[in-house]
């Protein structure tokens, strides 16, 4: 019989474990609060137990073997199949991210459980509200009345409020056989290193695909030089290869927090406002009136960015210079 | 090797969406559609993979506004066969249903690799790649930048943040879901796609049977309210210069 707990699948990489994971805890906690069961951690992993020490949840279900000391999909699925099926929880929450993703649709065909993804918060009854369109739209979903897994994106909870300060108990869980694996890991390659680290710069020119080319970044180039900044981009621009990846900011890039965040030509995606939205004050140049990134900014301007920038660079040097 | 890559139209995000009168969808009537991004660089993996290991490739889309030219791109720039899914356009569809009848045509197909793009930002309820993989039996691996045929199986590069990658090998039969190829998409010129129109030929295949189970349903769909949206600058660019200026210099910054 399905009960009310929340389960919390927590995320982990190389011995650390991921912000999401907190998150998702207060957000399992909200949920719960909804539908009256506990809050449940659930650690895969190799001699990872003391991972649970901080967590704010109920208890943890903890399952080790060595076949789960790093993800691969094969094992974490595998696992999690037999847990979740065995005990029926209200609702398990994945990331939105390289890990939860390739767990919960296969899951979700294995077990024939409904799947909502893109979860940002849930509203005081219970309801998943998810951000969709680039974070243009939001949908709210019933949540379905057998188990559910969901995807869960930022932006609704804080990592802090999923910290406990204290160990919850820990409940070891037989891990199945992990033999025959169709998905190993190999080898972890390391960011190529030497370059600025965006994430420690107080100022930061961040140039989206409104930019349109790989010559016209250096109009940014020329703005951050004046701002005593650096320049940093979204996705597309460094998929294009006009920028490299280490100047990459976002769910797949670097999380900054600079003292001034000014986005050209950026839309705002939630998978860009993931690694920049908590910046002191970001700036956004856009012509789109209704470009998801004024939702985020503190100041905003639909002036186009190639008659803005240079302008205000030409400004910038002249006010430096008296 | 058999390699497929699989499309989807999704609405430009550029234009503004309109939510429709049920308030639980958009409003199709001046959705302007375009390829999933994701999905350009899936095609570009497949043709990277074509021309180092002389793969097979097909490309398949439901049909929809601009799936011919998607279709007709990809073979401009290499794909060797091209399938058109037709379904009845008043079915309800959820990426489970779409998931489970796409898996009974790629089956036929016996493919060795499938790619996908990794999501799509228009739906709700997981992606067809992991999806297609459980009801075929093959394994999933997402978020990936990168494929390489090495002695029967693929390594691929995986992923995670701050540009930090694992590389996995998988075996095939698999499916992956594609984040980027290795190198940006190529680009055809509109002759050669022309060219492509008067030689190659799209299979249409009906799409089987629709079972929606398993899917989430909407409620409700809004556009976001922000407590915090930004102060809004007007003017001549003189004018928000100035006021920019002003604001850097209230931030301490200049
Ligand atoms: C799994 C996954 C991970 C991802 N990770 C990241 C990530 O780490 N970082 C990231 O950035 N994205 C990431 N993305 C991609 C993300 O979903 C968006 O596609 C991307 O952020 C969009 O980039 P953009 O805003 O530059 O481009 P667009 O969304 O195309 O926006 C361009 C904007 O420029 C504006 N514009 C155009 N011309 C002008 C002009 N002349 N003046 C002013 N404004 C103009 C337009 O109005 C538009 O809003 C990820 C996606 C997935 C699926
Ligand atoms: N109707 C469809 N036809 C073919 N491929 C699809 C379809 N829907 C989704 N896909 C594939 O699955 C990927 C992820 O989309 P989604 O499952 O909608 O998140 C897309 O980028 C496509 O590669």
């Amino acid at each position: 019989m399905m009960n009310q707990d929340i389960y919390v699948v927590i995320e982990h990489l190389r011995g650390k474990t991921a912000d999401i994971s907190y998150l998702m805890l207060a957000g399992a906690r909200a949920l719960a609060q909804a539908t009256g069961g506990e809050v449940i951690a659930v650690l895969l992993g190799h001699n990872a137990q003391s991972l649970a020490n901080n967590m704010a949840a109920d208890k943890v279900l903890y399952v080790e073997h060595p076949a789960l000391a790093e993800f691969t999909s094969d094992a974490y699925q595998r696992t999690l199949a037999g847990l979740i099926a065995g005990k029926e929880p209200r609702a398990v929450l994945f990331a939105s991210s390289s890990i939860g993703t390739d767990a919960a649709s296969v899951l979700s065909a294995r077990l024939k459980l409904p799947l909502i993804s893109s979860c940002q918060s849930f509203s005081a009854d219970g309801r998943p509200i998810c951000q969709i369109c680039g974070g243009k739209i939001m949908a709210e979903s019933d949540l379905p009345d057998t188990t559910t897994l969901l995807t869960m994106t930022p932006g609704g909870y804080k990592p802090e409020e999923g910290q406990s300060g204290k160990a919850p108990d820990v409940i070891k869980v037989e891990a199945p056989s992990l033999d025959n694996l169709r998905v190993t890991l190999k080898q972890y390659i390391e960011p190529e290193a030497g370059d600025v680290d965006i994430s420690k710069e107080p100022i930061i020119v961040s140039v989206g695909r409104g930019i349109q080319n790989q010559d016209n970044i250096e109009i940014a180039e020329e703005l951050a030089r004046a701002l005593g900044g650096v320049v940093a981009a979204s996705r597309p621009v460094v998929d294009q290869g006009w920028m490299s990846t280490s100047r990459l900011v976002g769910k797949s890039g670097k999380k900054v927090k600079p003292k001034i965040y000014l986005a050209l030509g950026i839309s705002g995606a939630p998978e860009h406002v993931e690694g920049m939205g908590e910046s002191e004050v970001i700036i956004a140049i856009n012509t789109d009136t209704n470009a998801p990134i004024f939702n985020v900014a503190k100041y905003g301007t639909t002036v186009d960015l190639f008659d803005l920038v240079p302008a205000l660079t030409e400004k910038l040097r002249e006010v430096k210079k008296v | 090797m058999n390699v497929v890559a699989l499309f989807k139209l999704v609405p430009d995000l550029v234009e503004e969406l309109e939510i429709d009168q049920s308030g639980t969808a958009l409003n199709t009537d001046f959705l302007r559609l375009i390829i999933n991004e994701l999905d350009d660089h899936a095609i570009e993996q497949a043709i990277l993979l074509k021309e180092r290991s002389g793969a097979r490739m097909t490309v398949i889309g439901s049909d929809a506004e601009g799936a011919d030219d998607v279709l007709y791109t990809a073979v401009a720039k290499g794909a060797d066969q091209l399938i058109k899914l037709m379904g009845d356009p008043n079915a309800v569809i959820n990426n489970h249903a779409m998931a489970r009848a796409t898996a009974i045509v790629l089956k036929e197909l016996q493919p060795d690799l499938i790619l996908t793009g990794v999501q799509a930002h228009n739906d709700l309820d997981g992606s067809i790649g992991p999806l297609v993989a459980e009801y075929l039996g093959m394994p999933y691996v997402g978020y990936v930048s990168g494929v390489n045929v090495q002695n029967g199986r693929i390594v691929v590069r995986k992923e995670y943040p701050g540009g930090l990658i694992a590389e996995m090998e998988v075996d095939l039969p698999a499916v992956v879901g594609i984040q980027s190829a290795e190198q940006p998409p190529r680009y055809v010129t509109v002759n050669k796609v022309r060219q492509a129109m008067k030689t190659a030929a799209i299979e249409e295949r009906p799409l089987p049977a629709l079972d929606v189970s398993g899917g989430a349903a909407i409620r409700r769909m809004f556009k976001p309210e922000s407590a915090t949206r930004a102060k809004m600058i007007e003017g001549s660019t003189e004018e928000v210069t100035a006021r920019l200026l002003d604001i850097f210099k209230e931030i301490g910054a200049l």
